[in-house]
């Protein structure tokens, strides 16, 4: 055990570990508080959709050889995620299918883009680690990071700020808006939150494992309690948990950092579900 | 001055008109029930009241210093709604919206307006218990509690004792009457059923292919089909 403790006092050691770890807990944070109403508005397609389009984001960032690849990416997935809600709402194609597919159109581009213009010797490396996140999280730099803390911070306050609005429109959009919410409002809001969201996810998780992070702890939570609140802060402390346990398991086994932590998420879940599942029971 | 006044409204959507010409006045204290068929337009004209549509002809007035966003609204129930995790207070709490506008956090005046809600519901023991687990006539006295948050002058109820079994829906028929008889809001109702509309409510609107508005007495005297229909049986 001191064996253990020794060698995470070694690695915590390095600014980039450090780095790694904080910006996991502000992502896993963001991603939870979100997920909640994600889940519970029907709209987890929507961050699964939105994780590909950063995909392809990413991809046309590389090959125009952006040395910050963030801001562009941001950009255009904010984009998408306004342009989903629209046709989500009333377009000839319903939502899950234009989802599906926006979602793959911008994977298939992303790829292309990547292969045809490409200077990189190890491409399969890269499109590996863009969809897996497999060491990015340890490579950030320091505005990275400070980037990252900012747009964290914002969706928090926003989220905080916004609580009693989230609620009402995701309990029941109709009479929110019925007594003058402006549901639209908000719900462009939540898109564009969403959007900040996977971008940042991207660096911990990798685009195709961006939809665990929003959606397990939130199921997990739903699992346990019965309010909308206790849900919420359960939701966000079971996934800065599970953030924390998987970067520091991929650091002393030297596994892949995204895939340990939707792993401790996936675990996280089934053992709320079994508690859940016994108190119902009993 | 009426609280809502239509005047030759015409509804529908998507370019199908299913209303046209609809003509009548919600007064104060009055309780109106509103019967049609199926597919006749009766939650049409309650989401163009509520201003969740535009009305495609015609006009809709607020008076009596109303405003739109002050209507207690109980819309029917979505999937959604079944298995969500909130307790009974944050839902109740919920209809204080319309008077938060941009400022976050309910005050504490909007918070003693949810309890003394929930009181009047008998809703105070469910305060803390999860939505998902009430009966079917506990989650209507919870989204009426919600809607009075919304009013102190008017309700809409769309449908509000559907899947409801006969002893609790008689019981929200009472509730809608007490708060109809005793705090004096206005209630506006659509029902199927058309022997507790003539019961309870004071005035009667039929639309679909015959239109009427009239009190209740004039609706037995001469109102068409619905009537008709009732005398047959």
């Amino acid at each position: 055990m001191s064996g253990v403790l020794e060698k995470l006092a070694q690695y915590l050691a390095f600014p980039f570990v450090r780095y790694a770890l904080i910006v996991g807990v502000l992502i896993a944070l963001c991603s939870a508080l979100l997920g909640v109403t994600l889940v519970l508005k029907r709209f987890s397609f929507i961050g699964d959709g939105l994780s590909h389009v950063a995909f392809g984001a990413m991809a046309i960032a590389s090959v125009l050889k952006l040395t910050d690849q963030m801001p562009l990416t941001l950009v255009l997935t904010i984009l998408c995620a306004v342009l989903l809600l629209r046709t989500g709402q009333n377009a000839k194609i319903h939502g899950d299918a234009a989802v599906a597919m926006i979602s793959v159109g911008a994977l298939a581009i992303g790829y292309l883009l990547l292969n045809l213009f490409s200077t990189s010797g190890n491409l399969s490396g890269d499109v590996c680690s863009t969809l897996f996140g497999s060491t990015s999280i340890l490579t950030l730099t320091k505005t990275q990071v400070v980037l990252s803390g900012v747009l964290s911070l914002i969706v928090v306050a926003v989220f905080v700020l916004f609580y009693d609005k989230i609620f009402s429109v995701t309990f029941d959009e109709t009479f929110a808006r019925a007594t003058g919410t402006r549901a639209e409002a908000c719900n462009l809001l939540i898109a564009v939150v969403i959007a900040v969201i996977i971008v940042l996810a991207m660096n911990l998780v990798g685009s195709l494992l961006i939809s665990a992070l929003v959606i397990f702890p939130a199921l997990s939570a739903m699992r346990l309690f019965k309010s909308f609140l206790s849900v919420t802060v359960c939701s966000a402390v079971l996934s800065v948990c599970c953030a924390v346990l998987g970067i520091l398991i991929s650091i002393l086994a030297g596994t892949p950092v995204g895939s340990t932590i939707v792993a401790a998420d996936l675990v996280c879940f089934i053992l709320c579900s079994l508690i859940g599942a016994i108190r119902g029971g009993a | 001055m009426s609280l809502i006044s239509c005047e030759n409204l015409s509804l529908g959507y998507d370019g199908h008109v299913i209303v046209r010409d609809l003509s009548f006045r919600v007064e104060s204290g009055d309780y109106l029930c509103i019967v049609g068929e199926n597919g006749s337009g009766k939650s049409t004209l309650m989401r163009t009241i509520l201003g969740l549509q535009a009305p495609m002809a015609g006009r809709i007035e607020f008076g009596d210093g109303l405003l739109r966003t002050q209507i207690g609204y109980l819309p029917q129930q979505t999937q959604v709604q079944r298995d969500f995790p909130a307790s009974v207070r944050e839902i109740v709490l919920s209809g204080c919206q319309n008077r938060q506008g941009l400022r976050p956090f309910y005050t504490r005046k909007e918070k003693e307006i949810a309890r003394g809600n929930m009181e009047k519901l008998g809703l105070l023991p469910l305060a803390r218990r999860c939505y998902r687990e009430l009966s079917g006539g506990q989650q209507q006295r919870v989204l009426l509690a919600r809607a009075l948050c919304a009013t102190q002058r008017i309700l809409l109820l769309d449908e509000p004792v559907s899947g409801l079994d006969p002893i609790v829906t008689a019981e929200m028929y009472d509730t809608v009457e007490r708060l109809n008889r005793e705090e004096g809001i206005a209630v506006v109702m659509i029902s199927h059923d058309i022997d507790a509309a003539m019961r309870y409510a004071s005035h009667i609107l039929q639309i679909g292919s015959d239109l009427f508005f009239g009190t209740c007495a004039e609706y037995a005297e001469s109102g068409p089909v619905l009537t008709a229909e009732r005398r047959q049986a």
